[in-house]
């Protein structure tokens, strides 16, 4: 295979950023005459096989090993190396998750093959992609040149691909084994915990409804609540709702928040501080509202209102009820 | 416990810049420089831990032509103890795995128990440098680590996973430490400590004379981020511009 894309297990079933990865790699696949397998691993392993079969890629790899059920970094870098070595993929293909985050570079130093993570975007030339990365607080872009004619470790931004396009087909099951020598493993993981009710998975939410102090006081959340539960989505915010106490930290998008790349971002009352547009520009489609005409935020939205949020608010949840 | 923190100097948030003729670099004079942002959580953290140690030194490590002498006195005005700083000149090796190798020669002597850096800069945004250096120095490593609690020959940290998930694990010392910003509190200098601060240590080394493999991948070009977006603005009475609003929902963005 030519690309071997690395799945992340999200409670039995394919992380979405892993699903985005597959449509990248039929993508690129396609256009640059590349095939594909796909490696699943972990406890979860058959069930992700399984799934991952149904799309058109050539083989599915399935791995199973007593030491990969539980997350190490130490254990998944040892593993991903390995089956890099042995199936020889020219490209490794990731979402750029925190899990791969967190091991990836590992493999990339034990391989001393490149690992160009949080990859935008790709362009075909003559039959070769090209990958670029944001750089310098997402103000510009750099195309990344490896330095390796194979196992070049490609980790894709949230939404760089969509999911949506995944082709259907039927690939062929294989199971791998490895062997991993424990000893080596040497962190000892605890279970994961939620650490307040109703915790925000912003990074991979579809839709996200974010406020900012044009909202006016902490009595107006309720209101877009009632937005986002019509819609479906996830609240987020810009610094000052949080410093403010209006919303928890971990709703934050920016620089010192999350990073988010959703389908739509919904700003309501939101400037766009560039602390702020660093966490959100990503975003798929961008609908700003403010009534403030001069508000930075404009300049990146796809869609525009000068308006009041607290009179549009009520009125755009009745309609989508 | 002897701890070695990685500190880098980038561009402040506010900068503007301007990509030299070739595309192979950013104008770097008169843009403001500023000590990366998770960095500075990495260091406070680093102090923290010696603190409750009450025994051992923080090291700052820092690669960067000379203007990273500002960031090192200022890391030293908080409390490190001494430093290094590695000298590159722009345009720099932009490749994380050689910036760890010349980092793993710089400290191999050091016998570090911890290595603390932020979870990635804010200027090439890569955020492997500090776990191919643990991966290289033979350390257990994490990142977005947003608590540390240390034990005997052991470090329990406390990592941040996706949708509002945490996990602590335990790891054997040495380990590296990628920090998340947000963890604590970081200090300003002190007036005392400005002044000791002229006083400590810095050791200087050469990027080239140091780092010993080649790169692994580099920067083949920056341009400025696409201008901006056309933009419809819905206009109309409430009414029409939610109906619009509804439309773009259903029809354009496909929102179900």
């Amino acid at each position: 295979m030519d690309i071997l894309v690395v799945l992340e297990d999200k409670n039995g079933r394919i992380h979405r950023m892993s699903l985005e990865a597959i449509a990248g790699a039929q993508q690129i696949g396609s256009e640059c005459g590349l095939s594909i397998g796909i490696l699943a691993f972990g406890k979860n392993a058959s069930a992700l096989g399984e799934q991952a079969k149904q799309y058109d890629v050539e083989e599915v790899l399935t791995l199973e090993n007593e030491h990969l059920n539980d997350y190490t970094a130490d254990g998944y870098a040892d593993a991903v190396a390995n089956v890099i070595t042995s199936e020889n993929p020219t490209y490794i293909f990731f979402g750029h998750t925190y899990q791969i985050r967190d091991y990836a570079p590992r493999v990339s130093a034990k391989l001393k093959r490149p690992f160009l993570n949080d990859v935008v975007s790709y362009k075909n030339e003559s039959g070769k992609p090209v990958f670029s990365k944001q750089a310098f607080n997402a103000k510009l872009i750099a195309e990344l040149n490896p330095n390796s004619d194979g196992h070049i470790l490609i980790s894709f931004q949230s939404a760089s691909f969509s999911s949506d396009n995944i082709q259907s087909g039927s690939a062929s099951l294989r199971s791998i084994s490895i062997e991993i020598d424990a000893s080596a493993i040497k962190t000892v993981p605890e279970d994961p915990f939620q650490e307040a009710a109703g915790g925000v998975d912003l990074s991979s939410a579809e839709l996200i409804v974010s406020i900012g102090r044009g909202i006016g006081k902490e009595e107006n959340i309720p209101l877009v609540q009632e937005l986002a539960n019509v819609m479906g989505a996830e609240i987020a915010s810009s610094r000052p709702v949080v410093d403010s106490g209006w919303l928890p930290a971990h709703h934050q998008v920016g620089s010192s928040g999350q990073t988010v790349a959703p389908k739509l971002y919904l700003a309501l009352g939101i400037s766009g501080a560039i602390q702020h547009v660093v966490g959100m520009k990503g975003s798929k489609n961008i609908i700003v509202i403010n009534k403030d005409p001069d508000a930075p935020l404009f300049e990146l939205a796809d869609y525009g209102v000068v308006g009041d949020v607290l009179e549009i608010i009520p009125k755009l949840t009745k309609a989508l009820q | 416990m002897n701890i070695c923190v990685l500190i880098k100097q980038v561009p402040g948030s506010e900068a503007q810049f301007n990509v030299s003729g070739d595309g192979s670099w950013i104008q770097e004079t008169e843009l403001p420089y500023e000590m990366n942002e998770s960095d500075n959580y990495a260091l406070e953290e680093a102090l923290q831990i010696r603190e409750q140690k009450g025994a051992g030194e923080v090291v700052i490590v820092s690669l960067g032509p000379d203007r990273c002498q500002k960031v090192i006195r200022e890391a030293l005005a908080k409390g490190a103890d001494r430093a290094i700083h590695i000298n590159a000149d722009a345009p720099y090796n932009t490749d994380p795995y050689s910036i760890a190798s010349a980092l793993a020669n710089a400290v191999k002597d050091e016998r570090f128990d911890l290595v603390l850096s932020g979870l990635q800069s804010d200027d090439l945004g890569f955020g492997q440098t500090g776990v191919i250096l643990g991966e290289m120095l033979g350390m257990t490593t994490a990142t977005l680590v947003v608590g540390t609690e240390v034990q005997e020959g052991k470090i329990k940290v406390k990592r941040e996973l996706e949708a509002g998930w945490f996990q602590w694990q335990t790891m054997d010392l040495p380990a590296s430490l990628a920090i998340q910003s947000g963890l604590n509190t970081p200090r300003y200098p002190s007036l005392k400590g400005i002044m000791t601060a002229k006083k400590k240590e810095i050791k200087k080394l050469n990027f080239v004379d140091i780092c010993n493999v080649d790169e692994l991948q580099s920067f083949a070009g920056l341009s400025v981020q696409h201008a901006e977006k056309q933009t419809e603005m819905i206009e109309g009475n409430i009414d029409q511009i939610v109906n619009r609003l509804v439309d773009v929902f259903k029809n354009e963005i496909r929102i179900n």
